[in-house]
């Protein structure tokens, strides 16, 4: 089973956001990229299957600031192949762009499995997921929290709210938007990733230009207004306490 | 062409979505700048009672025993023949597991524009889609000549969107829907929970702010002086702290407490959507920017261990008193 995971990072949203002087685009002079979350869960549920299952794990990055970080803690974790794709990423790109630069490595490595992080933070022109299987025409199912294969043929666990699962069948070679994996991703020392730093290569392949159109075009961000702000209740915590409950009693649950 | 706005309704084993009536309330008013109709789009297999209180103009049905459940491949193929005839202004679908199948696939397909996560549409034809989070808002000029979206809760009312008088009903051809790739094999029924949170009156949230599985029983202990339980947003949920009938959010339960303590939960909108009917969210967060202060009614920006065991016994004391 020949499994490739797609990952990209994202503003880190503990950080603080702000919106750049052209008002159109945040501020990346002080932006902190982390991996997006859900295409963590990918890699994980990607290496769980070839833990079961047997396979190949290949990790496919566009070539941003802390790219490398991120494709040695997927070796660290168990990935086999790690592939860089280098371009004009660091400005920010948008989906169509980056499914596009995605397409051209993933029809060279022919998989049977492509999985993603199901949504980013960041999308505002769909997700890379379901935007790569319409490139490389393949099926694509999302939300996906479990995946069993047997004999070339995969099911799939689908959310839908309220709790409930669908169980999907999906025929081969297809794309997966991952919500989470079977388990939490695991955990891999410092010490371990320094060693993959090592013993691991990262392979690069170029994006053939970058094509970003049916992207919706951005003339203003900013910041959410609140609709109507929290009323801040103030003091140390012996002081909120005592706010917080008189307004248990108010409400009438004390 | 034509300058209506399509609206891809929603439904899950014989019920409406509510983001369906959202969408169609946005599709109103989308509606004002196109000088379109609200066209609802109702893809089902003997699914036109369906339609009864959909606030559309009129109602097109696709009929096809294969597309009697959602499944993306079979919803894909029918409604790009459909959109690719009648080329309408926008066609909106919901940004959940139903609507994020098809849409990004529809726009690559058919050679379209998406804009994701839309939140609001203003009469003059812009949008106002949110990122980060929820916290920022990304606004630009719905694109031409045919702009497909994808829609968030949270601009409008789901009344807004249901109307008393049944629209008129259309049929629509469906294409040939065969060699499928996706099917649906069947459905699972969430486990019953110990608890339901949907009918507790007094829910403790926990987030990623309570950092591990020990402490979730300083917020178990809270609850219980309170006469409530403890839920969670996903992380929780993902890391195994908690129980997946605890899940408060797009995934799990919607709730409506009288009381919703939100602690360390930041507030994105996968889980904003699920709590915004709640009489009173009272957060908990070091994060000045967390996008849970616009919804909440009462904050309190500070540590919630510095705060948690202060609050039990101060409940606890209330109550003895």
């Amino acid at each position: 089973m020949n499994i490739i995971i797609l990952a990209k990072l994202v503003p880190d949203l503990v950080e603080e956001l702000t919106i750049d002087p052209s008002g159109v685009a945040l501020d990346t002079a002080w932006l902190r990229l982390i991996i997006n979350e859900f295409d963590d869960h990918a890699i994980e549920q990607g290496i769980l299957l070839k833990e079961r299952g047997g396979g190949h794990v290949t990790v496919v990055v566009p070539d941003v600031e802390g790219v490398d970080d991120v494709l040695f803690t997927a070796a660290a974790k168990g990935a086999d192949r790690l592939i860089k794709i280098t371009g004009d990423f660091a400005g920010g790109v948008n989906n169509h762009a980056l499914a596009r630069a995605f397409a051209a490595v993933v029809k060279e490595l022919q998989p049977d499995l492509v999985l993603t992080g199901v949504q980013a933070n960041n999308d505002v022109d769909g997700s890379v997921g379901p935007l790569l299987a319409g490139c490389l025409e393949m099926p694509y199912v999302g939300y996906i929290s479990g995946i069993t294969l047997n004999d070339g043929k995969s099911k799939a666990r689908k959310e839908y709210p309220g709790g409930l699962i669908a169980e999907i069948e999906v025929a081969l070679p297809a794309v997966m938007g991952i919500q989470a994996a079977e388990q939490p991703p695991r955990y891999v020392a410092v010490s371990k990733v320094r060693q993959m730093m090592k013993t691991s290569a990262i392979e690069e392949r170029a994006a053939p230009g970058l094509d970003s159109s049916g992207g919706p075009a951005i003339d203003r961000m900013f910041q959410a207004e609140a609709g109507q702000r929290a009323t801040m209740l103030t003091g140390n915590a012996d002081e909120v306490a005592t706010k917080l409950v008189g307004i248990f009693k108010e409400l009438g649950v004390l | 062409m034509n300058q209506d706005i399509y609206v891809i309704v929603e439904h899950l084993r014989g019920q409406v979505a509510e983001i369906s009536y959202l969408m169609l309330a946005g599709a109103r008013e989308l509606a004002k700048s196109s000088g379109g109709s609200v066209v609802a789009v109702l893809l089902g297999h003997n699914a036109q009672g369906l339609a009864g209180n959909l606030a559309a103009d009129k109602v097109l049905s696709l009929e096809h025993p294969a597309l009697a459940e959602f499944t993306s491949d079979a919803y894909q193929k029918a409604l790009a023949g459909l959109i690719g005839k009648d080329q309408p202004r926008a066609v909106i679908f919901g940004s959940t597991s139903i609507g994020t199948d098809i849409a990004s696939t529809l726009s690559v397909r058919l050679g379209l524009p998406l804009v994701s996560s839309c939140r609001t549409f203003s009469p003059d034809g812009k949008f106002v889609s949110q990122i980060c989070g929820g916290k920022i808002m990304a606004e630009g000029v719905l694109p031409s000549p045919t702009a497909l979206v994808t829609m968030v809760p949270g601009g409008y009312k789901p009344e807004q969107g249901q109307s008393a008088q049944s629209p008129a009903v259309t049929q629509a051809d469906v294409p040939a829907l065969e060699s499928l790739r996706v099917t649906l094999a069947g459905y699972i029924d969430p486990e019953a929970g110990d608890v339901d949170i949907a009918k507790e009156p007094v829910l403790v949230s926990v987030g990623r702010g309570i950092q591990n599985q020990d402490n979730i029983v300083l917020a178990e202990e809270l609850a219980a002086a309170l006469g409530g339980v403890v839920s969670g947003s996903r992380p929780v949920i993902d890391q195994g702290w908690l129980a997946t009938s605890r899940l408060v959010g797009k995934s799990g339960k919607h709730v409506k407490p009288k009381i919703y303590l939100a602690l360390g939960i930041s507030g994105a909108p996968e889980h904003a959507e699920a709590i915004t009917d709640s009489d009173a969210i009272i957060a908990i967060n070091t994060d000045p920017a967390a996008p849970i202060f616009n919804i909440a009614k009462y904050g309190a920006e500070m540590d919630i261990f510095e705060l948690i065991e202060v609050l039990t016994a101060q409940v606890k004391a209330a109550k003895g008193g």
